[in-house]
């Protein structure tokens, strides 16, 4: 019932994931760890960011709906609309 | 870094260490294992070595703990093992323990030997016992004594039933007593009949228990037998044959009270020799009850030390600085370590270890909690769902609209069990969740249709972006071993193989993704039929995903085709070429080439960096000639290995990638059965009974969702993950070649006691 927008998630989320894969990288204190820890973190921010893109992209355009019990259908259409 | 890639590099270290503190680092070496020591004195013999002295005292000690193990398990004593190995003794305690040790030994040994000495004679007076009381009877029933051998005369049986006639004829009459074994006992009657013929009169009886042989300690019967004979000739040949077999002979007594002093006698002997022995037994057990405390951390102890030695002795001796000298392989990230282990032995700090690799496994799987939208089988609606249940009813339409759409209204809802909504119907479907699957899923019926299609996908893509990244690290290693041929003829073909195949496949399901809604979802195509048919080339025309699909799937296929016979053949046909000194195509350099046939390490002793900058074109597979034989064969099967494992792998190991799909689905159904057989049973009961039903099952369900769903299925995502990661992603690139890196280490020393160790 609430209207979503596609075009700000995908701002917001590319956003910030560039900024921990991307900026992140270039903050990383020198010491003998540094390696390690910039591999960490842009693998990170690549996973997430992907993972998260997936479920959006695969939601965009639904080729059927949900399939709902009457008893939910009422009771989602008296609480949550 | 490149210990992700390929196997660790290595460094060859020289270490000085002073004479006086060489022991204590060494072992402070071996409690880290951090380094394999080269043996710099190949041609010595083991005998000639500079610490064989301190080697055999080892051995000495280690013959002398064993012998106590031995002792302390045949008088069944618990050896307790201890927790923590200790360290190796420092020099001053060894000449302690030593003598300890001889001292322990040589009491041992000397109070086991009078142990058994008391023991024998026990049994010899036992014996002597047994012998008196069986005897009486002999002779009490020889008055009414029934012969056994029919062979004797009559007349002579009826003088030799009378001793008082016989003794009045003057005859000599003598005893021979003892006792004899079972099994010879019939062999020793036909003997004493042949040899004396008739001059002998044999009396046996079993013993009724058996008793314990003095010299075997087997626990045998014997027979007591009493042998009357006439004439000293006889008596002579009697005890011969008795000393024959083996008897154990014991003085006859003459006369009754004879009997009876010595049988009086004998008891109080037998009394005192069952208290001396119980006393010496104690003794011995407390002793090796002591020796058994320290026994355990003596042998790891002994163990570490003559470890050292042995390293030791590989090490060679520098006379001018009075040092000794080892060279040692340790790995390059160690060597920060291995300095500080010899400066002050601390334990090394270990930077990533399991616990923060579960952390951050615990990490992400809040994350992806968060984008599956489950938290204990249950979704959070934070941003409002995007699908509106009012907009399926035809009152929310205006007329106009409503031609064409199948609508609710209450009545429809009320006799209709199961309802789907419809996105192609305005207003249903109003934009995806921002963050994760809609809240609205997790209350549908068909919610697995849509999140299997959905994880099946999402596990491909991760899949086949995690390989073609392997493949480009692949890059980096060719890179590093300096061989770019590699990079033109395997990498490039390898990459084009897989974007080609699965990397369209990714395109297709983005695009159908992106393209095709609810108003074409009757003529959308599925991702696997339209993969199946790019490699058919069916006869019926589909309608497909895009204009040109065809000839697009052609140009792909055409791709892949060229790629799979450069993939199979071009290494080894550059290789082979390279080898024939380029004569093929009109470049002669085989000036160069002998040159180059040096090997590797002269060239980085001649100060590599300017002669390969010079040749910089000959590095492609020059370093591959520097054996003189080129086997084209192996060259050429190993590709063609290799190719076939690429290809096949791609297919496969794209597969394996469902893994992921099939554990979400797994672990989100466990969670579900936990919810709907548990928590829902406690929370539907009314208040009165509810609350008490109630306590046991969030109890049983905190209990279960830990054990199961935490520990059990955390563990396994673990372990899937790590497989992923070892055999379908690092196949695509990771050499781990080279030799085997051995350190000298106390852990790899047995630290359980084994008889095989000690002996």
């Amino acid at each position: 019932m609430t209207a979503h927008s596609f075009a700000l998630p995908v701002i917001i989320f590319t956003t910030f994931w560039g900024l921990i894969g991307i900026a992140g990288p270039w903050l990383v204190p020198k010491g003998p760890n540094r390696g390690v820890i910039i591999t960490m973190l842009v693998a990170t921010a690549v996973c997430c960011y992907l993972f998260w893109l997936i479920t959006i992209l695969a939601q965009l355009n639904p080729l059927f709906g949900p399939q709902l019990k009457n008893e939910t259908i009422w009771y989602v259409r008296f609480l949550w609309e | 870094m490149g210990s992700l890639f390929r196997s660790e590099p290595m460094c060859l270290a020289q270490l000085f260490l002073q004479s006086g503190t060489a022991y204590e680092c060494l072992s402070a070496l071996g409690e880290k294992g951090l380094v394999q020591f080269r043996d710099l004195n190949q041609n010595v013999s083991s005998f000639q070595r500079k610490f064989v002295g301190e080697v055999k005292r080892c051995e000495e000690l280690e013959r002398i703990l064993a012998y106590l193990v031995q002792e302390i398990n045949r008088a069944d004593i618990p050896l307790p093992e201890g927790e923590t190995s200790p360290p190796a003794p420092p020099l001053k305690q060894v000449l302690e323990m030593q003598e300890q040790l001889q001292k322990l030994e040589v009491e041992l040994r000397e109070v086991t030997k009078n142990k058994e000495k008391l023991r024998k004679n026990l049994l010899e007076l036992i014996e002597y016992t047994h012998m008196l009381r069986v005897t009486k009877t002999f002779v009490k029933r020889n008055v009414e004594f029934e012969p056994t051998y029919e062979e004797f005369p009559p007349l002579e049986r009826e003088s030799l039933l009378d001793y008082n006639s016989m003794q009045r004829l003057g005859a000599k009459l003598g005893f021979v007593s003892g006792l004899i074994q079972q099994g010879k006992v019939e062999a020793f009657e036909k003997m004493l009949w042949r040899v004396c013929k008739g001059y002998t009169i044999v009396t046996y009886a079993e013993l009724d228990e058996p008793l314990e042989d003095p010299e075997t300690g087997e626990v045998i019967k014997w027979y007591v037998f009493l042998i009357s004979f006439w004439g000293e000739q006889i008596g002579h040949k009697v005890k011969k044959i008795c000393d024959c077999y083996h008897c154990h002979v014991y003085p006859y007594p003459n006369t009754a009270e004879e009997r009876r002093e010595i049988q009086e006698g004998l008891n109080t002997r037998i009394q005192d020799l069952y208290t001396v022995l119980h006393k010496t037994e104690d003794y011995l057990r407390q002793v090796l009850c002591k020796a058994a405390e320290s026994v355990y951390s003596r042998v790891i102890q002994v163990k570490k030390m003559k470890a050292i030695y042995h390293m030791l002795n590989m090490c060679s001796f520098d006379v001018t600085n009075k040092c000794l000298i080892a060279e040692v392989w340790c790995p390059e990230a160690d060597l920060h370590n291995l300095r500080r282990a010899l400066e002050d032995g601390s334990i090394m700090r270990m930077f990533f270890n399991g616990r923060y690799i579960l952390l951050l496994m615990g990490l992400f799987s809040v994350y992806t909690g968060l984008i599956y939208n489950d938290c204990f089988s249950k979704s959070v609606n934070l941003f409002g769902s995007g699908w509106n249940v009012s907009a399926m009813y035809s009152s929310s339409h205006s007329l106009g609209e409503q031609k064409e759409m199948v609508l609710w209204n209450d009545s429809v809802v009320r006799h209709n069990k199961v309802l789907q909504l419809d996105p192609s119907i305005p207003g249903v479907f109003q934009g995806p969740y921002p963050l994760g699957i809609d809240p609205i899923w997790n209350l549908a019926t068909n919610r697995l249709t849509f999140l299997n299609s959905f994880k099946m996908k999402m596990s491909v893509i991760l899949g086949i972006i995690h390989m073609t990244f392997g493949v480009v690290l692949g890059i980096f290693n060719h890179l590093h071993f300096r061989k770019k041929f590699n990079i033109y003829l395997v990498s490039i073909p390898e990459l084009l193989f897989m974007l080609c195949i699965f990397g369209y496949l990714i395109f297709m399901i983005i695009y159908k993704w992106l393209v095709f809604s609810a108003e074409t979802s009757r003529v959308a195509p599925s991702i696997l039929i339209e993969f199946i048919n790019m490699f058919l080339f069916p006869a019926s025309e589909t309608k497909g995903l895009y204009t040109g699909q065809e000839h697009v799937q052609r140009l792909l296929l055409v791709i892949t085709a060229l790629s799979v016979p450069v993939l199979f053949l071009g290494k080894p046909l550059f290789l082979w070429w390279l080898h024939n000194g380029r004569s093929c195509f009109g470049v002669s350099r085989s000036g160069y080439t002998l040159i180059r046939k040096d090997s590797e390490e002269e060239v980085s002793l001649l100060g590599s960096q300017d002669i390969e900058e010079g040749n910089r074109q000959m590095d492609d597979g020059c370093r591959e000639m520097t054996c003189e034989e080129f086997n084209f064969g192996e060259i050429l099967m190993t590709q063609a290995i290799h190719s076939i494992e690429y290809c096949l792998g791609c297919i496969s190991n794209t597969a394996s990638y469902l893994r992921l799909w099939a554990l979400s689905l797994a672990h989100a159904q466990l969670s579900d059965v936990l919810w709907a057989m548990l928590m829902r049973v406690g929370l539907r009961v009314d208040t009165t009974y509810g609350v008490l039903l109630l306590l046991p099952v969030i109890a049983l369900f905190a209990v279960l969702t830990i054990f199961i769903l935490l520990i059990m299925e955390g563990l396994s995502a673990f372990l899937h993950a790590i497989r992923l990661h070892w055999v379908e992603f690092q196949n695509k690139f990771y050499v781990g070649a080279g030799t085997k890196f051995v350190p000298f280490s106390f852990s790899l020393l047995a630290s359980k006691f084994s008889n095989d160790d000690l002996a």
